[in-house]
């Protein structure tokens, strides 16, 4: 593995007004320029360049943080021409030949966010300033790929997110160095308000469950507003505590309160608990209004769902990717996955796996480890074969807009991991939303030196 | 020296050397070699020691000297972060009156929470810690979000008034936090024959603060307040019989040890502009009183070095994955590497809280004085070697 | 109306967790003087005995279909418990739906034995030592513990369903006279109410009614003098810790289908249960049940949607602020002792 050295945007600042006085340097010092001829931070050194993934590895989204990590470990070999190549025979793009990156072997080095914004900082700093890692990637959690993106702005250098669903990522929080392929709580919304009215029609009464958290915020007023622009009743929303556990008190009034549907704004071990709760007080056998209760999770992943057991059957909700789509690209990705590691791939694995490659690619493109040439190579980007369909990397909020998948709990599953059922592909189109609409400024590409 | 006894004065000169030399005892390893992976000289980290390093030694001066186990010590740390992210978007992004006000502000809130707290003592006061500390980790994470960022945590943005600062964020960029133009970040690189030393704007403003930090807690430890805390610890029941009130020194001690937390929280803050709600949590404060127990509580060095183990173990072993395993057991056969590899996996990478856990049993089983205790061995075999009378280190003996 | 009663309800059965676990907390610290960090864990590791029987109940062999797929494409592995081939389909698959109860029995000698060698092996080493010292030693094995846990099972919450016999509520609402679906609860967690009051009966039964346990009494109050009569208390308290690790274990086993168990559940529970021991009183039995019940009805109550519109985030902190107030106006909680804990 290469350590590069590293030198700071305003060092030669430093050493020109205080440096003499505080840093005091000995003649016999001799910094590292090279760098600087880069004109970026990190920029790399000898035949290799190195990536920082960064996922949880310990606490409550340690598992899908490993699948993440098995799916980065995925896309290096096939960049470095190692396995079958996966995605990179579907993807529009030619630019990947399987020998590196612009001629330079692929390296990385991983790091744990604890799922927590302080140690995911931490990390991914020890990954820049100590491993000289040129682009950052992964994560289970908006908050902590906001801090993270953050992070990477300040440092310059380029932020590819991870699993993050909430609008603040490429919303409130953007920035010109990160990029988000996932996609969130908006399009979420979007997608699924036709398909719930169609199953359980347009009059109905919903109560929502909302973790009191930044992602729990947006995903009820994503799904409120559509659900209420097409004639939903919102009963009431209460916030639960994002630590807690057992979350009877909160589902045992909702019966009382006329409603006929749950959404459940929860992830991870939030979700499986309120799931598993709902099921267990016996709403879903119950009749509200004239019309069978029902219950919603806006957001899916699988494992979450096989934590829930067979509580999801039956349950609508919406999800990035799912392994049993049938397009070439998906096929090819879980082949190769599943070949390699026995199981078939999550949601956060496939856009980990394509967020490495559209990295790669740029950067093939931009002929550059740039920040700012992978940023503008990125920015507007067109591409079809990554198991979404054809995808835009919008330019105003770097996030990407592809088909959303609107799932259901299957029935009959035939193994542990055939538990969802696509229910629909909701087109692009239906999910794009005017970039304006959340605020925040992407400022400027910020290359770091 | 500095009204420090010769003893004293020699601890502070080591504490004072290794904090300026740290850049170099860090990376011991050439950047190239396999060892490398256990270097942890580069800014974050070394921040991250000297920093923790404050937060424990203000909770010892609490614990240590009166026994008064605090369980909700981050409170303080995550308020006066709040506060210093707060100066840096609304006054100046130079770090001076941050640290100040994170300062006054977790005094502020220790004087409070200690207040009240101090009406009961033994593990009835920690719970109280505990619950306020609690309280303000919920309601930051949720309800005071629009004061706090919520989950996400409080961040400096291109449009924060800044209004000391008339410039504001020109080139469509964050300014980051500076001394008096000088970025924290700001580092100097010297590479030579292999080895690379990073010398970190930021790192040696926070050391200097905790070679001021250490001092002043020497100075507690040997004053007359410092005896009457410890008095306090040795039995607090006599003490009241003599017709003296232990309130208002406990209240003090509580206090300072605040403000130093306070001030952790602010170098935190100036070092990188974030602050979220995850540090005021319970695990946030279990953290310091492992720290502080493992090192050797009462003892003056002891909590640093346990905030630094601790520290050192969450970011180089948690990077120890089955690629680096691999590489380091390259030159063995096959088989054999397999072996080793799988045998080494559990406990590094994604392991490193076992590992951790394994670590603070051994330390207090076979050394009940913590970190301190270990070194003293050391120390005392050598010096017998050199036959002289193995003396009791006043410096080094834990109060227990 | 019928509100109040469902929250009550929903206390005394989040009460009934916490009392179970405080209780174990309590009897341990009562009789060793020992401040258990790792009791979490010993919750958590109840759970997984419930995951584990069921993992040995569902041991399988392959059987290849050929007219199905897998994910790949190949003919689809049906994995087939060996139980179905013993007992025949219907009887295996009741046997694998009854794992949760059928844990009970596996869970009371495992945690026994787990409790009595951490006691021999590890915390009798530590009676002698300050309260700082038996905290890090037992944090550091809770996260030992839930590691290896994690290192087998993965981070992933693991579905342990109820019974389908158990499944679905029961319409208190209608045998109150009020509309029906108004009032329902689980039967799972009546039952889990039941056994919590039944396990909690028995032991004050024990500790009350036996010699050992009127030995086990004495040497709570005065350790030294019942040694000095000759009794080898030692012993008993050995036995006294693995009773704890035992309810707690129960408690754990329990608990599995009302939220699917996890690696970090004990120390989700941690926090909780020594607020509820200290708010109860230090070293006193009936203290931390009763501080169960009332925190868990707090809980309950001040999780309805118009208390929360009244007084937002109170949710998020009733328990503490009880606490903080129980605290304050009673100094050694709701029914402690004199001395217990307060240096």
């Amino acid at each position: 593995m290469s350590k590069s050295n590293f030198t700071r945007r305003g060092l030669l600042k430093t050493s020109a007004v205080a440096g003499g006085a505080t840093l005091a340097a000995p003649q016999f010092f001799s910094p590292s320029w090279a760098d600087g001829h880069a004109g970026y931070l990190n920029a790399p050194q000898g035949d290799t360049v190195t990536l920082g993934f960064n996922v949880p590895q310990s606490g409550p989204y340690a598992d899908e943080g490993a699948d993440e990590l098995r799916a980065y470990e995925l896309a290096v070999e096939h960049l470095n021409g190692g396995g079958d190549a996966g995605m990179m025979n579907t993807f529009s793009s030619k630019a990947l030949t399987g020998n590196g990156v612009l001629g330079k072997k692929v390296a990385y080095v991983t790091g744990d966010t604890q799922t927590k914004p302080d140690a995911a900082r931490a990390s991914a700093k020890s990954m820049i300033e100590k491993d000289g890692a040129v682009m950052i990637t992964g994560g289970s959690s908006s908050g902590v790929a906001v801090a993270v993106q953050a992070l990477c702005q300040e440092a310059g250098i380029i932020f590819m997110a991870g699993l993050t669903h909430s609008n603040d990522t490429t919303g409130k929080d953007k920035k010109a160095n990160g990029f988000r392929h996932f996609f969130n709580s908006y399009m979420s919304g979007a997608a699924l308000a036709p398909i719930l009215g169609a199953n359980y029609g347009k009059d109905r009464k919903a109560y929502h469950l909302t973790a009191d958290y930044n992602w729990g915020y947006t995903t009820e007023e994503a799904v409120r507003t559509s659900t209420e622009a097409m004639g939903w009743e919102t009963v009431a929303a209460v916030k639960t505590p994002l630590t807690q556990t057992d979350f009877s008190s909160y589902i045992a009034p909702v019966l009382q309160s006329g409603a006929d549907v749950l959404v459940l704004n929860h992830y991870g071990g939030n979700m499986v608990n309120s799931l598993t709760n709902a099921v267990q007080f016996g709403l879903r056998d119950k009749q509200v209004n004239g019309k069978n209760f029902e219950i919603i999770v806006p957001l899916y992943s699988r494992l979450m769902a096989k934590g829930a057991g067979a509580n999801v059957k039956g349950i609508f909700g919406s999800t990035n990717w799912h392994w049993s789509l049938t397009d070439e690209g998906s096929k090819a990705f879980v082949k190769s996955f599943g070949e390699k590691y026995g199981f078939p791939p999550s949601q956060a694995a496939h856009t980990c796996y394509v967020q490495t490659m559209l990295y790669a690619d740029a950067a093939e493109r931009a002929g550059t480890f740039n920040p700012c040439g992978i940023a503008e190579a990125l920015e507007g980007f067109e591409f079809d074969g990554m198991g979404n369909g054809p995808t835009l990397y919008r330019a105003e909020d770097h996030q990407c807009f592809k088909d959303v998948l609107v799932v259901k709990g299957k029935e009959n599953p035939t193994s542990e991991f055939d538990l969802l059922e696509i229910v629909e592909v909701t087109p692009a189109a239906q999910v794009t939303y005017d970039a304006s609409i959340f605020g925040g400024e992407l400022g400027t590409c910020n290359p770091g030196a | 020296m500095f009204g420090l006894s010769a003893k004293d004065t020699r601890l502070f000169f080591i504490v004072t050397g290794l904090v300026a030399f740290a850049p170099f005892l860090m990376n011991p390893f050439p950047t190239g070699s396999a060892m490398a992976q256990f270097n942890a000289g580069y800014p974050d980290l070394m921040q991250r020691f000297v920093i923790f390093g404050i937060f424990a030694i203000g909770f010892n001066l609490l614990f240590g000297l009166t026994g008064y186990l605090s369980f909700g010590h981050a409170a303080f740390l995550g308020a006066g972060s709040y506060a210093a992210v707060w100066m840096l978007k609304l006054l100046t992004i130079n770090v001076i009156p941050a640290i100040l006000i994170s300062t006054v502000v977790a005094g502020a809130f220790a004087l409070l929470i200690g207040f009240i707290s101090l009406r009961r003592s033994g593990i009835y006061f920690s719970i109280l810690t505990l619950a306020f500390a609690q309280m303000a980790f919920a309601l930051a994470a949720s309800v005071l979000t629009p004061i706090t960022g919520g989950e996400t945590g409080l961040q400096t943005a291109l449009n924060d008034p800044r209004i000391l600062d008339g410039i504001a964020s020109s080139g469509g960029n964050i300014p980051a936090p500076a001394l008096f133009g000088l970025e924290m970040r700001n580092s100097y690189v010297w590479n030579v024959s292999g080895w690379t030393f990073t010398f970190n704007a930021g790192y040696y403003l926070a050391g200097a603060f905790m070679i001021v930090a250490f001092y002043l807690s020497m100075r507690i430890f040997r004053s007359p307040f410092g005896l009457m805390l410890q008095a306090i610890k040795t039995n607090q029941t006599r003490l009241n019989y003599t017709g003296l009130n232990s309130r208002p020194y406990t209240l003090a001690v509580f206090v300072i040890s605040g403000m130093y937390a306070g001030l952790a929280g602010g170098l935190m803050a100036s070092m990188d502009p974030l602050a979220g709600a995850e540090r005021m949590q319970w695990t946030a404060s279990g953290e310091v009183v492992l720290m502080t127990i493992l090192g050797g509580a009462g003892t003056l060095i002891g909590p640093v070095l346990g905030a630094g183990f601790i520290k050192y173990f969450e970011n180089i072993f948690s990077k120890i994955n089955s690629n680096v395993l691999h590489e380091w057991f390259a030159f063995m056969p096959d088989g054999m590497e397999d072996f080793i590899v799988t045998i080494l996996y559990p406990f590094v990478g994604k392991g490193w809280h076992l590992t951790l856990g394994i670590m603070f049993m051994m330390v207090v089983i076979f050394l009940p004085g913590g970190l301190v205790e270990g070194g003293q061995r050391i120390a005392n075999l050598f010096r017998r070697k050199k036959s002289q009378p193995s003396e009791a280190d006043g410096a080094k003996t834990p109060a227990e | 109306m019928d509100a109040i009663i469902l929250q009550i309800l929903n206390g005394l059965d989040k009460g009934s967790a916490y009392a179970l676990i405080a209780l174990g907390l309590t009897l341990i610290f009562g009789t060793l003087g020992v401040v258990n960090f790792a009791h979490g864990a010993l919750f958590m590791i109840g759970a997984f005995c419930a995951v584990t029987l069921q993992r040995i109940l569902t041991l399988s062999h392959v059987v290849i279909d050929d007219t199905k797929k897998d994910f790949l494409g190949n003919p689809l592995k049906v994995e087939v418990p060996y139980i179905y081939d013993w007992f025949g389909q219907e009887t295996g698959a009741a046997i694998i739906d009854w794992a949760v109860p059928l844990a009970i029995i596996f869970a009371i000698p495992v945690m026994i034995i787990i409790g009595m060698v951490m006691e021999r092996g590890l915390i009798k080493h530590f009676y002698k030592r300050p309260h700082a010292d038996q905290i890090l030693v037992t944090f550091g094995l809770a996260i030992v513990l839930q590691e290896i846990i994690k290192a087998y099972y993965g981070a992933n919450p693991i579905p342990a369903p109820a019974p389908e016999a158990f499944k679905g509520s029961y319409d208190f609402g209608a045998l109150l006279g009020f509309d029906a679906n108004t009032i329902i609860y689980p039967y799972w967690r009546l039952v889990y109410f039941a056994f919590a009051a039944v396990v909690i009966a028995a032991v004050f039964a024990f500790l009350q009614f036996t010699t050992f346990g009127m030995v086990v009494r004495a040497g709570m109050a005065d350790r030294e003098t019942v040694g000095l009569l000759g009794i080898d208390i030692d012993k008993r308290f050995t036995m006294m810790f693995g009773l704890a690790a035992a309810v707690a274990g129960l408690a754990g086993v329990m608990y599995t289908p009302i939220n699917a168990p996890n690696y970090h559940m004990g120390m989700d529970f941690l926090v909780i249960s020594f607020v509820v021991v200290v708010v109860g009183g230090m070293g006193s039995l009936p203290g931390a049940v009763l501080a169960g019940f009332v925190l868990g009805i707090l809980e309950s109550f001040a999780s309805m949607r118009e208390v929360i519109e009244f007084l937002p985030g109170i949710n998020q902190v009733v328990i503490y602020l009880a606490a903080i107030i129980i605290l304050l106006t009673r100094p050694r909680g709701l029914l402690g002792r004199k001395g217990v804990m307060e240096d």
